[in-house]
């Protein structure tokens, strides 16, 4: 029986136990005197029963869907002959690729006599796992079931015990946040060290060279690939600092417009529109970026006598992330400015300053934390951001700080090292995790840093 | 000499009033130019909005038309070379594009020459003939017998037709010639050529031809992939949600995952496009290219946004309702599940919807599963390989034809359209339901 059958059918086990478990309550209330006589209500008892029923059946199912596959590889691997157990990784990637095409009838013809007993062997376990599955959830519920049956009787605290395991239900849920980030940290980490194997760490860091194409055959030049990251974070900060320069003032001076001088109708208006801007889509601001601005951008640098502007340039990509970045920051900034008490500028209008003088020397020194805060946040944002770059900035590592010439950034390099085929034992594909440690910690950081910041900020007027 | 005193007091009274005067004249100036400072950025930013959509809608809108050729097909047996329809060794080998040809012969009787000849048969789009042979297995009895048929022009054609093609540069550096040109002109005087609402658009999968390319598979596949995402991510963010704010005992445990969210909140995309490749696709051998592991993946990167907003919402309830149900003898979780949650439940919706709606426009985390494969297929399920939209828009952007800028943009527009309706949905729930107590 396929999973999505036998889960369909554990659910139906749960219902129908669910049914009977409040009417065995309402039986066995007969006996003591009614149902008032309960210590909870029906409904508890069929809860109760439809949990016993449903959830032992249920973990053992996903756990058996989670490794079914591996364990199955791992035993028709262990029974290859020694000439195919020592093959590489990428070697042995190919000869799946073979066994799978050998089995769905592909191909017909073995390149190696091993393979198509290899392929009856997974054909006939996994015919066996199917089985064993089947019988072991169905029979896990059946049992489980009757205990939660049995259970069933005036005493039982079931409102109590369904309580439990709804906390600890809720519980897991909220652990899910914490595996995600474990998950992250692992999965990169993992990936990365074998990558620092090969290349070491201070190559990574401060190597000016980066190319990690590896040719082929050895005589190529740059054949081994050079995996200098240098290049790669020069280009992510020099569009993240484009980026920051046109969304911070623009930002910044919107917030203090909206919250300062406007009124509340124009607000009403304005506020959602700049949001309209955080709505879209990264993909769509790339396509903006690659097909209107830099083109345009070319066009108008040669214009004014300026050549050998790349129509890759970081000043588009830059551009273009900067107005995507405005109404984060003007929001972030919009909830600072407004926090700051009004007794502050009051003070300082009785004083005779005016409103532009308020803000100056009143409210932003007043704010700056929170301000700070948000900027690097929206710093995190733009160095993290990929869509935009990888559809408009260049592939090509360039060290350089002229925003007129095509730079490559680190989540570029992440996105072209990893779409398509990999084999998972290239440094080439390998350096992609490395370069996915550092994004993430870079981003952590700044969030840590922002969110303490701007959190002291607000502790200040609370 | 007082009298020279006082003199001396008045002028100085007088150059301290104009200096005053003077300074306080600077001082409105630098309000009047702050505050344009301040209304300049908000134009610059709607500018930039308008541009944005302004560029987009303009060239996209032509996506939405397609143009048509009439022509009368005689569906002749000896031409394609089958006899008999249910034959599948004939079908195989079967010669369609000869119906289109000539259909065409017939039409243009004039063009000869084998250059002239081929120019005129790239009139029609050369997946034209297929649609000739769907239309001949559904309905066998057309064998032999000559009808009208509406048959889509190629994309060339189709520029042309929509006015992106400068006739007046040379004939050797344009994609028309002067011939297919004139051809083109007398269908038009002859009524033969239309402009018709491009359903093919809607009900295609993706192609490599671009009059051919449709999203309907990366539509659904956004659509499942979403699926496995509300599945998953609203039950999760509002059982963590409740967890969080009502039983979590404040101990460190709780703060670590408080802190968690938060920050996982501001990942990179990327980020959790890696944890997929290396978690869901690496470890569990889950399907690459699917959307049931898209769909975890953007699981993962909504969570947090839907925690903290059912957070906020369950916390806009007031202790007086809490309390009171705690005080007619309510357990904790029936006070919850009773009361809480029923009030909390439109802020929560709200922020799922929005939620949701982040997940439709991300891109970059499904590039790293392998959702970026060429799929022509139009899935059928969460486990079929499929593409998104926004994904369908990043591959569709690299082709060098230029219909697909249309088309692109075209599918930008529908995205938008989508997107527009959720967060509209999502102002229009949070202000019918919105309560202030």
């Amino acid at each position: 029986m396929t999973s999505s059958s036998l889960l369909l059918l554990l659910i139906l086990i749960a219902a129908i136990s669910y049914f009977f478990g409040r009417k065995r309550s309402e039986v066995v209330a007969q006996s003591v005197g009614g149902v008032r006589y309960l210590h909870s209500l029906p409904n508890y008892y069929g809860l109760m029963a439809a949990v016993w029923a449903g959830i032992p059946g249920f973990v053992v199912l996903s756990l058996w869907v989670m490794f079914e596959s591996t364990v199955i590889q791992g035993i028709v691997a262990s029974s290859f002959p020694d000439s195919l157990k020592a093959l590489s990784e990428s070697q042995t990637n190919l000869l799946w690729s073979e066994i799978n095409n050998l089995r769905s009838g592909v191909i017909t013809n073995a390149s190696d006599p091993a393979l198509l007993t290899a392929a009856e062997q997974l054909t006939a376990l996994e015919d066996r796992s199917s089985i064993l599955k089947t019988i072991l959830t169905l029979g896990l519920a059946g049992l489980t079931g009757a205990i939660g049956w049995k259970l069933i009787r005036p005493a039982q605290k079931a409102r109590n015990q369904f309580e439990a395991f709804f906390r600890i239900l809720l519980m897991l849920s909220s652990l899910i946040a914490i595996f995600t980030t474990v998950g992250i940290v692992f999965s990169v980490l993992f990936e990365s060290v074998r990558f620092f194997r090969e290349v070491p760490f201070f190559d990574f860091i401060f190597g000016t060279k980066w190319s990690p194409q590896i040719a082929v055959t050895a005589d190529v030049p740059g054949s081994s690939g050079a995996f200098g990251a240098v290049p790669l974070f020069v280009g992510t900060l020099l569009i993240a600092f484009i980026a920051l320069l046109i969304a911070v003032p623009i930002g910044l001076m919107s917030a203090v417009y909206l919250v300062e001088y406007a009124s509340s109708k124009v607000r009403n208006v304005v506020k959602p529109l700049l949001e309209v801007l955080a709505g879209i889509p990264t993909v769509v601001y790339g396509f903006f970026a690659a097909l209107t601005m830099a083109p345009q951008l070319k066009n108008f640098f040669e214009g004014i006598g300026v050549n050998g502007v790349s129509s890759e340039s970081a000043l588009a990509a830059g551009l273009v992330m900067g107005i995507m970045i405005i109404p984060f920051v003007s929001s972030l900034a919009d909830d600072v400015i407004s926090a700051v008490p009004n007794s502050l500028r009051d003070g300082s209008y009785g004083l005779g300053a005016t409103r532009s003088e308020t803000i100056k020397q009143v409210v932003f020194p007043a704010a700056l934390p929170g301000i700070v805060g948000g900027i690097l946040l929206a710093a995190s944002r733009a160095i993290g951001e990929t869509m935009i770059v990888v559809m408009a900035a260049g592939l090509a590592a360039n060290l350089t700080a002229n925003p007129l010439e095509a730079v490559t950034t680190v989540t570029v390099q992440i996105a072209t090292l990893l779409v398509g085929d990999q084999e998972f034992d290239s440094a080439k594909t390998l350096s992609a995790f490395a370069l996915g440690l550092m994004l993430f910690f870079t981003t952590l950081m700044l969030n840590v840093v922002a969110l303490a910041v701007v959190k002291r900020f607000r502790e200040q007027y609370d | 000499m007082t009298d020279q005193n006082m003199n001396a007091i008045e002028r100085l009274a007088t150059v301290k009033e104009e200096r005053m005067k003077a300074k306080l004249g600077k001082r409105y100036a630098k309000e009047k130019r702050f505050r344009a400072y301040g209304v300049a950025s908000i134009v610059i930013g709607l500018c930039f909005l308008a541009m944005l959509l302004g560029t987009i809608f303009t060239a996209g809108w032509s996506t939405f038309y397609a143009t048509e050729i009439r022509l009368t097909v005689t569906y002749d047996a000896d031409a394609i070379g089958v006899s008999d329809l249910n034959d599948e060794s004939q079908l195989m080998f079967a010669d369609w594009g000869a119906l289109v040809k000539n259909a065409m012969k017939e039409r243009f009787p004039y063009v000869s020459g084998r250059s002239d000849r081929r120019a005129m048969y790239s009139l029609v789009s050369s997946v034209a003939e297929y649609d000739l042979k769907d239309r001949l297995e559904a309905n066998p009895e057309l064998l032999g017998t000559t009808e009208e048929v509406w048959l889509m022009a190629d994309d060339e054609i189709d520029a042309l037709m929509k006015g992106q093609v400068d006739m007046s540069v040379p004939e050797n550096e344009r994609r028309i010639s002067d011939l297919q040109n004139s051809l083109v002109e007398s269908l038009i005087e002859s009524g033969e050529l239309k402009k018709s609402f491009n359903t093919t658009f809607f009900t295609n999968g993706d192609s490599r031809e671009p009059e051919q390319a449709g999203i309907r598979g990366a539509m659904l596949g956004s659509f499942f992939t979403l699926l496995v995402t509300l599945a998953l991510s609203f039950p999760i963010g509002v059982a963590a949600a409740i967890y969080l704010e009502e039983f979590a005992p404040k101990n460190r445990l709780t703060e670590i995952i408080e802190v968690n969210i938060n920050n996982l909140a501001a990942v990179p995309s990327i980020v959790f496009g890696l944890l997929g490749l290396a978690v869901f696709i690496n470890v569990f051998h889950l399907p690459r290219s699917a959307p049931v592991v898209g769909g975890l993946v953007l699981t993962l990167m909504t969570l947090p946004t839907i925690i903290i907003s059912s957070r906020s919402a369950i916390k806009a309830v007031p202790p007086s309702i809490r309390e009171a149900a705690l005080g007619l003898g309510a357990s904790k979780v029936q006070m919850v599940m009773h009361h809480v949650l029923p009030l909390a439940m439109p802020g929560m919706l709200t922020g799922t919807i929005i939620g949701m709606a982040q997940a439709l426009g991300e891109t970059a985390p499904l590039l790293m599963i392998g959702m970026v494969a060429f799929i022509a297929d139009i899935p059928s399920g969460p486990l079929d390989s499929a593409t998104v939209l926004p994904v369908q828009i990043f591959l569709w952007s690299d082709l060098p034809e230029r219909a697909f800028v249309a088309k692109t943009s075209g599918a930008i527009m529908v995205l938008l359209g989508f997107l527009a309706a959720m967060n509209l949905l999502a102002v229009y729930l949070r202000k019918k339901f919105e309560t202030r107590w």
